[in-house]
C-alpha cells in the first residue's frame, strides 16, 4: 500500500522548524535562511508538479505561467488598487484556477509531447503578456514597491518570519497532497498514468481527474507567486520566463518524480545551485543543469529519492 | 436502478462500426438475458473486441444502439457506462503495475465510494472511513478470486495465471450487473483454465450476468448458456452451445468450405 511514513515527515518538520535558529549561529550560512524562502516558494510549485506529473502522468512546461499570474494579481491589485495582499492572494488562486481549467480542458486532451508543446506556447504567451501589457504589468522593467504581508497585526518584516510563513504554506500543501495521494484520488490519478482504458473502464473520469490535478498544481504555483511578491516587494518578467518551467521540470527530475519527496528535496537543491553553490560559473550554469539533468535520466530515472533503493540492490546482490 | 427488470439486460440493436472505409462491425443484432453466460466467437479479425469496446464505450458505434436495462448507452463515455454497471477486462492485460495487487481491486470500487478531493485532501473522516470499506471490499473480493495471500505484492510480479484473475477480480469490484471478460483464458496452462472456468461459473452463481469473448472452443461450450458466432463483423449464428457445434455456417467460417 501506498503510505507515507509519518516519522521522516515530523522530522523534516523540526529541521525546519530549527533552521533558522541553526543558520543564526554559523555565519557562513547565515544567509541560508533567506535562500530557503526560496526554495520553499519553488517546493510550493513542484509540490503540484509532482502530482501532475509524477502521479497523474500529464506533463506541464508552463507552471511558470501560474507562478507569474499569482505575482502579477498581487502585485497589481496591491499596487494599482490597494486590496488586501490576502485577497488579492486569494484572487490569484482563483484566475490561476479559471485559467487551468481554459487551458486545461482542451490541451489535456493530448498526450505526451503535444501536451508538452500547447503547456509549453501558453507558458510563452503568458510571458509575452507580463512583458507587453505595460500599462498593467509594468513591462520589462517589472513592478515595485508591493507591499509584505500582514497577518492580524503582525508585520511580516524579517527573513525569519516569512521563512516561516512559506514553510507554513509548503507544509499544508504536503499534508494535502499526501492525503490525496493516499485517497482514492490519488489511486485514480495513478491508475490514469498506467493504463487511460482500464481507469476509465473502471469508472474513473478521466478528463475530470487531469484537470483537477492542473487546477490544483496551478493554484499552488499562484500562491507561490503571491508569496514571492510579497516577499521580495518587487517582480519582473524574466522570473516568469520559459527557463524558469524547465527549471522546475529539472527539480522534480532532481528530487525524483514518482514521490512527493523528491519534489521537496529537488526543488531545495536546485534554489541552492542558482542562488549560491553555481555563481561560479556564471554564464555556464545553463550547462551544469543540463549535465544533472542528464546524468539524472539516465542513471538515476527515480530521481535523488530513488537512490536508497537502488543501493538496497545493490547491497542485496 | 430500474424498477421493470428487463429480462434482457443488454440488447445490442443493428451496431455498426466503421473505421475509416473498413468495416468492423456491420448490422449486428442480439441479446443478453438476465442471469446468463452469452460467449462471442468468431475467427480473428471478427470484431469481438471492436464490439467490446463500443459495448463499454471506448467509442461510441458509427450507426445502432446498445440499450442496458433498457436505457440507451451507446453515446455515454466509458467512466458513465461503467458508473451504470458494466465492468470489463482486456484481451492485452491492462492492470496498474504500479500499483499492488490490493490496490488494484481497490481501484475497481471507484464507482462505488467516490471520495471528493476536497474530503481526501483534508482527509475528513468520512473519506478514511470510505477508505477503509473499500480496503475490506476488495479483500473479500481478493479472497473470492484465490488472491488474498498475495494482496501486498506489485501486481507485475504475479504469474499470468493470477494477473488474468486480478483483472476480473478488479472488473468485479465495481459490482457490476454485467462482466465483459476479453478473452480470459488466453496464454493460460489446463489447470488454470480450469480455475478460471470455474471462477466465471461462480460469478454467474452471484447473480452476474457475463458476456464472453473467448477462443478456447473447451471453455466456451462448458461455460456458456448462448453463444453468437461473428464473422467479418456480421453474426452468422446464434444459440446454444450444441446448436453452435452443429451449425454448418459455424463450421464453414472456422473450418473454410469445401470449394
Amino acid at each position: 500500500m501506498l503510505r507515507f511514513a509519518k516519522l521522516p515527515i515530523a522530522i523534516f518538520a523540526v529541521l525546519i522548524i530549527i533552521f533558522p535558529w541553526v543558520a543564526r549561529e554559523i555565519s557562513a550560512i547565515s544567509h541560508y535562511t533567506d535562500i530557503m524562502v526560496f526554495a520553499g516558494i519553488y517546493s510550493l510549485i513542484t509540490i503540484g508538479l509532482s502530482l501532475l506529473m509524477g502521479y497523474a502522468g500529464q506533463i506541464s512546461i508552463g507552471h511558470a505561467a501560474f507562478f507569474g499570474i499569482g505575482a502579477y494579481i498581487s502585485a497589481i491589485l496591491t499596487v494599482r488598487y490597494g486590496l488586501n495582499p490576502w485577497l488579492c492572494m486569494f484572487i490569484g488562486m482563483i484566475i490561476a484556477a479559471v485559467v487551468a481549467i481554459l487551458v486545461g480542458a482542451p490541451s489535456l486532451k493530448l498526450k505526451g509531447h503535444y501536451l508538452a508543446m500547447a503547456t509549453l506556447a501558453f507558458g510563452i504567451i503568458i510571458y509575452i503578456i507580463f512583458n507587453e501589457e505595460i500599462e498593467w504589468t509594468g513591462g520589462p522593467d517589472g513592478m515595485s514597491g508591493i507591499p509584505g504581508l500582514s497577518l492580524f497585526g503582525f508585520e511580516f518584516d524579517s527573513v525569519v518570519s516569512y521563512f516561516y510563513l512559506v514553510w507554513s504554506f509548503v507544509f499544508a500543501a504536503f499534508i494535502f497532497t499526501i492525503n490525496i495521494i493516499q485517497s482514492g484520488t490519488g489511486r485514480a490519478l495513478r491508475a490514469i498514468h498506467t493504463s487511460e482504458p482500464a481507469a476509465s473502464a473502471m469508472g474513473v473520469d478521466i478528463s475530470r481527474f487531469k484537470i483537477f490535478v492542473f487546477v490544483y498544481s496551478a493554484i499552488l504555483a499562484s500562491v507561490a507567486g503571491s508569496l514571492y511578491a510579497h516577499y521580495l516587494n518587487f517582480i519582473n518578467p524574466s522570473t516568469f520566463d520559459l527557463f524558469f518551467s524547465i527549471k522546475l521540470l529539472i527539480m522534480i527530475a532532481l528530487g525524483g518524480m514518482h514521490n512527493i519527496w523528491g519534489a521537496i528535496i529537488g526543488a531545495g537543491l536546485i534554489t541552492f545551485m542558482s542562488y549560491e553553490w553555481l555563481h561560479y560559473f556564471e554564464e555556464l550554469e545553463v550547462i551544469v543543469y543540463g549535465a544533472i539533468l542528464l546524468i539524472i535520466t539516465i542513471f538515476f530515472p527515480n530521481g535523488l529519492v530513488g537512490v536508497p533503493g537502488i543501493i538496497k540492490d545493490l547491497v542485496r546482490r | 436502478m430500474n424498477d421493470v427488470r428487463e429480462e434482457n439486460l443488454l440488447e445490442v440493436q443493428g451496431v455498426g462500426m466503421t473505421f475509416g472505409g473498413l468495416m468492423a462491425l456491420g448490422n449486428l443484432n442480439f441479446k443478453v438475458k438476465r442471469g446468463t453466460i452469452k460467449a462471442i466467437i468468431g475467427p480473428n479479425g471478427a470484431g469481438k473486441t471492436t464490439l467490446f469496446n463500443v459495448i463499454t464505450g471506448s467509442f461510441p458505434p458509427t450507426e445502432g444502439k446498445v440499450r442496458f436495462n433498457g436505457q440507451p448507452i451507446e453515446h455515454l463515455k466509458a467512466h458513465s457506462i461503467a458508473d451504470r454497471g458494466i465492468s470489463r477486462t482486456f484481451q492485452t492485460m491492462e492492470l496498474f503495475d504500479n500499483m499492488t495487487v490490493l490496490e488494484n481491486v481497490m481501484l475497481g470500487c471507484h464507482t462505488r465510494f467516490r471520495a471528493s478531493f476536497i474530503a481526501s485532501g483534508f482527509q475528513l473522516p468520512q473519506s478514511r472511513r470510505k477508505e477503509e470499506q473499500i480496503q475490506s471490499r476488495a479483500m473479500k473480493i481478493l479472497k473470492f478470486i484465490g488472491l488474498d495471500g498475495k494482496f501486498n505484492e506489485p501486481s507485475d510480479s504475479l504469474p499470468l495465471g493470477e494477473q488474468k484473475m486480478l483483472e476480473i477480480g478488479r472488473a468485479l469490484a465495481s459490482e457490476p450487473e454485467l462482466i465483459c471478460l476479453d478473452e480470459p483464458a488466453a496464454g493460460l496452462n489446463e489447470t488454470e483454465t480450469h480455475v478460471a472456468s470455474s471462477l466465471i461459473k461462480a460469478i454467474n452463481a452471484k447473480g452476474t450476468t457475463v458476456l464472453l469473448v473467448e477462443h478456447d472452443m473447451k471453455v466456451v461450450m462448458n461455460i456458456s448458456d448462448e453463444i453468437v458466432v461473428l464473422n467479418y463483423g456480421q453474426r452468422i449464428a446464434e444459440g446454444t452451445p450444441e446448436e453452435i457445434r452443429n451449425n454448418p455456417k459455424v463450421i464453414e467460417a472456422y473450418l473454410g468450405s469445401d470449394d
